[in-house]
């Protein structure tokens, strides 16, 4: 488990071209891997084109209070990259004239931008249906002034899709910290105690299930079963739907894989697993993500690794939905993670 | 050719034998996609039920896959573990249930 991100260790994987060149040249003893390109092409979907929009996917920071082994994002304690106000605003404007109906609200841990409540405030007045906060729960326990999280949420009937590898100490410890699962648990309860997931509450409670290891993810429905009922007898705890999310190759689940020589068989797994059908339906076809610098790409993970929207617009100060729909969306080899099996989203299995 | 008897590559290569032998492997393959299917029996359960086999049988490839595909269906390592030990215990039991053939043998051998 690091105790730091890889920038703050001076990781040279740390540097999206570093990840780009580990995805699309190394290590392959067993062979070259076949490009996503071709994949894709092999069915016509090549170029990827964008239907219509709808989830504006906002990342207000990388600063987190977890420093979790698999992070895409590189987040951590370390991380000082936070969204301004003046940057929110402009999301703001986005937000009133936009066609999308979600608004996705990720970090590091989001609630630790300084400018997050008046920003859920303001965004909440916008009409947007569907107000998703992604939180990796012990933020709420982390410290007195985050205490108030859960009755805040509820009282912007914000829709809270939090991380919990597993239903069990151990697995959920060694992927996030020592300590994690316990205060995920008591934050959980806090979220229910206010109305969240219960009967007759509009207050959604999702989590998200990520493999804590080199393998995929099984069938989304039978995992939310195994969820629900381990929860709901060992702790008495409720929530609506579980997200199955495949690891993606890239930043510190990249050095984990390679670290413990996993790479080149996790890809070949991923590989494997290719399913056109979840083509369809990968996240980058229906979101745009913003970053904390108000950068726009295709995805989360196409944020990391830096790779910009292809298109005239890049910038949510110079946002035009028309012009962005009109883009071809940037790929790589780290796309076979959202194509695996059942295929990955931030809003779990897409096919 | 590899100097070794086993390459873990080589559990990839599985559904090659097809090449070789269509009908005989496509048939082999839709029993196996079969038997593995929700049923009377979860496909976890059978999950748990291949990995035992696959120690009995000492299949190393089988050992892997069934492995990993425990750990994606969330199984835990104290379950993998259990079936483990009740596999060893069949394994040693059916032995061990020979011996009853020797001692008759033993005394119908015997004054």
């Amino acid at each position: 488990m690091s105790i730091k991100s890889l920038k703050a260790r001076h990781n040279d994987l740390s540097k999206p071209e570093i990840q780009l060149e580990f995805l699309n040249n190394g290590i392959f003893r067993q062979g070259e891997l076949p490009k996503f390109k071709d994949k894709i092409a092999a069915t016509g979907k090549f170029p990827l084109k964008p239907k219509k929009l709808e989830i504006l996917q906002i990342n207000v920071g990388y600063m987190c209070n977890q420093v979790c082994s698999h992070c895409h994002v590189d987040a951590g304690p370390d991380r000082k990259e936070i969204m301004t106000k003046n940057t929110m605003q402009q999301c703001l404007e986005v937000i009133k004239n936009t066609g999308a109906h979600t608004l996705d609200l990720t970090g590091g841990a989001p609630e630790m931008n300084p400018h997050f409540r008046w920003f859920v405030e303001e965004a909440s007045k916008a009409g947007i249906k569907d107000f998703i906060v992604r939180s990796n729960l012990t933020i709420i326990l982390a410290n007195k002034k985050y205490h108030d999280l859960p009755e805040f949420f509820k009282k912007y009937n914000v829709h809270v899709v939090s991380s919990l590898p597993f239903y069990k100490k151990e697995k959920t410890d060694r992927q996030r910290g020592e300590g994690v699962f316990d205060k995920s648990i008591k934050a959980l309860q806090m979220l229910n105690k206010v109305g969240y997931a219960q009967e007759g509450s509009d207050l959604k409670l999702d989590l998200v299930y990520n493999p804590a290891g080199a393998f995929l993810p099984t069938n989304q429905e039978a995992m939310e079963k195994d969820f629900k009922k381990a929860l709901k007898e060992d702790f008495n705890i409720d929530f609506n739907n579980l997200f199955a999310i495949t690891n993606l190759p890239i930043s510190r689940f990249l050095e984990y894989l390679i670290a413990s020589e996993n790479y080149e068989d996790y890809m070949y797994a991923l590989v494997e697993a290719y399913n056109p059908a979840a083509v369809e339906n990968v996240m980058c076809t229906n979101t745009i993500s913003v970053s904390w610098d108000g950068w726009l790409y295709d995805c989360d993970f196409n944020q990391m690794l830096e790779l910009k929207v292809d298109s005239k617009v890049k910038h949510i100060s110079e946002y035009n939905e028309d012009l962005l729909n009109d883009r071809n969306i940037v790929i790589s080899q780290h796309c076979y993670g959202c194509t695996a099996g059942a295929g990955s989203s931030c809003q779990g299995s897409v096919a | 050719m590899p100097n070794n008897y086993y390459d873990a590559a080589d559990l990839r290569k599985f559904g090659e034998i097809t090449e070789w032998s269509e009908e005989l492997g496509k048939k082999f393959f839709d029993y196996y996609g079969k038997v593995f299917e929700e049923g009377a029996l979860s496909a976890r359960e059978k999950s748990l039920i291949a990995l035992a086999v696959a120690h009995v049988v000492k299949c190393p490839y089988c050992i892997d896959a069934y492995t990993k595909d425990g750990l994606q269906r969330g199984i835990t390592k104290e379950e993998m573990m259990e079936a483990v030990h009740a596999g060893a215990a069949i394994e040693s039991g059916a032995t061990l249930v020979h011996g009853v053939q020797m001692m008759n043998k033993y005394k119908k051998l015997s004054m």
